[in-house]
């Protein structure tokens, strides 16, 4: 109930909503929580909503970290 | 999939479980828990307690909305569906959930109640404005992550005049209950559920951001470590907590900073706070009353509160005696004590509420072939 899945946008639609890639399905979601979106961010999608945004640059910096820790070794 | 894949690495799982090893000290134990139904699953499905030395241990928490919802609140809504003839729309979750006397949503509605599964409350929304002849109520249930969908359903409603529309508030707040699992004292005496650290909620966190689990990580000298729900996130958090607590630390840190910022996602919780206030007390299955741990409607929005719409009514409830579910829920029991858990108690027949969710500890166990061994002693698969 409280998993929300990475999705990106692949269109901005009217109204607070958005089209998104679910793993390869497109799925319109609202995007109220989240203020205005553009094209390829990619959204956190639960329940028919954004609840968040995935940053990539902080993604990438948890890699890194993880492969610090395996390099560490 | 992008942000998920990555997230899941075999190798540097290995890695990160041989550092922890390396870095638990054999002298003392570490039991961490993690609050969210979302990670016990993650565990499980990904085997991290095996990666873990046996004096680093997993304590699941409570946090399963659909396990922690007081059987009374579920009645009120069979009760509500069946004898007011309202169209009942609620998330999956929900309908195989056993409420008292063998009731259930799916139940009731085999007996000819109109309940509806919905993915979104914009689909509950898309019923009343469908259908203008019937009342249609939406069982909101959920943590701080499902609260913000039904806060804009509910801003909706008002501003299309949906008459027909009303929800039945049952969202609970995370930081109440992990206050109440370190405070309350009768818990402590009476079970002595010895925690060392947090794992944090991963997108409840997205929501309300790091910043609310500062109070107790300080009140309390626990640290807390926000994870995500890949199993890397998982183990990373582990070994973060485990460096806290042999450093004498407790603080909040986030792992999940791809997504958790310290604030959290403002215009969801703006919208949170214009629709729904505190509740004095709210009760929790296996907690009890949980001082200001709900939310419930304000009164600018009193039109569409069911509770104030329709006569509900809780009846006795009656829980199964044999059922576990409370001390698993409080983490002072594991799925394995419960004597019904695997017999009588499946996902295919549950008696409890921790085997019909997917974010309950008894179904993870019984998902993932944790059948009778203790989560420390894997047996071979069958």
């Amino acid at each position: 109930m409280c998993h929300a899945v990475p999705a990106q946008v692949t269109a901005v639609l009217p109204d607070d909503m958005a089209q998104v890639d679910l793993s390869g399905a497109k799925k319109t979601v609202s995007t109220a929580l989240v203020g205005p979106v553009t094209l390829d961010d990619f959204l956190l999608v639960h329940v028919g909503y954004a609840l968040g945004r995935v940053d990539p640059e902080e993604a990438q910096a948890t890699l890194a970290a993880l492969q610090e820790i395996g390099a560490a070794q | 999939m992008k942000y998920v894949e990555d997230y899941r690495d075999a190798t540097i799982a290995r890695q990160i479980a041989d550092q922890i090893r390396a870095e638990a000290r054999p002298d003392r134990s570490y039991r961490l828990m993690e609050f969210c139904g979302g990670h016990t699953h993650a565990i499980f499905r990904y085997g991290v307690t095996d990666l873990l030395p046996p004096n680093v241990r997993m304590i699941h928490g409570p946090g399963c909305p659909v396990c922690v919802l007081p059987i009374g609140r579920l009645d009120m809504a069979i009760d509500l569906a069946k004898t007011h003839g309202v169209t009942l729309c609620t998330y999956g979750d929900m309908l195989r959930v056993p409420g008292s006397r063998k009731q259930s949503l799916l139940k009731a509605r085999a007996e000819g109640a109109d309940i509806r599964m919905v993915a979104s409350t914009l689909d509950a929304l898309e019923l009343a404005r469908a259908n203008p002849e019937k009342q249609v109520v939406f069982f909101a249930i959920g943590f701080e992550t499902t609260t913000p969908p039904t806060a804009v359903a509910l801003k909706q409603a008002k501003a299309m005049g949906l008459e027909n529309f009303s929800v039945f508030c049952n969202h609970v707040l995370t930081p109440a209950a992990i206050s109440n699992i370190l405070e309350a004292p009768e818990i402590r005496a009476m079970e002595a559920v010895e925690i060392d650290g947090f794992l944090g909620p991963a997108h409840v966190s997205v929501v309300i951001g790091a910043q609310p689990y500062e109070y107790f990580a300080e009140e309390f000298a626990k640290p807390v470590v926000i994870a995500g729900f890949e199993p890397l996130d998982v183990m990373q958090s582990i070994l973060m907590l485990i460096r806290q607590i042999n450093d004498g630390r407790a603080e909040v840190e986030n792992q999940y900073i791809r997504a958790v910022t310290r604030h959290g996602n403002e215009t969801a919780k703006a919208m949170v706070a214009e629709v729904f206030e505190l509740a004095r007390s709210f009760e929790w299955r296996s907690l009890g009353d949980v001082p200001y741990s709900a939310f419930r409607i304000r009164d600018a929005y009193a039109e569409f509160d069911a509770e104030k719409r329709f006569a509900m009514n809780q009846g006795r409830p009656m829980e199964n005696k044999a059922c576990d579910c409370p001390k698993i829920l409080r983490g002072a029991a594991i799925p394995t004590d419960c004597k019904l858990f695997g017999k009588q108690c499946t996902p295919q027949t549950p008696l409890g509420s921790c085997m019909v969710s997917d974010e309950g500890a008894c179904a993870a166990y019984y998902k993932y072939g944790r059948r009778r061994a203790a989560p420390q002693h894997l047996e071979a698969a069958e």
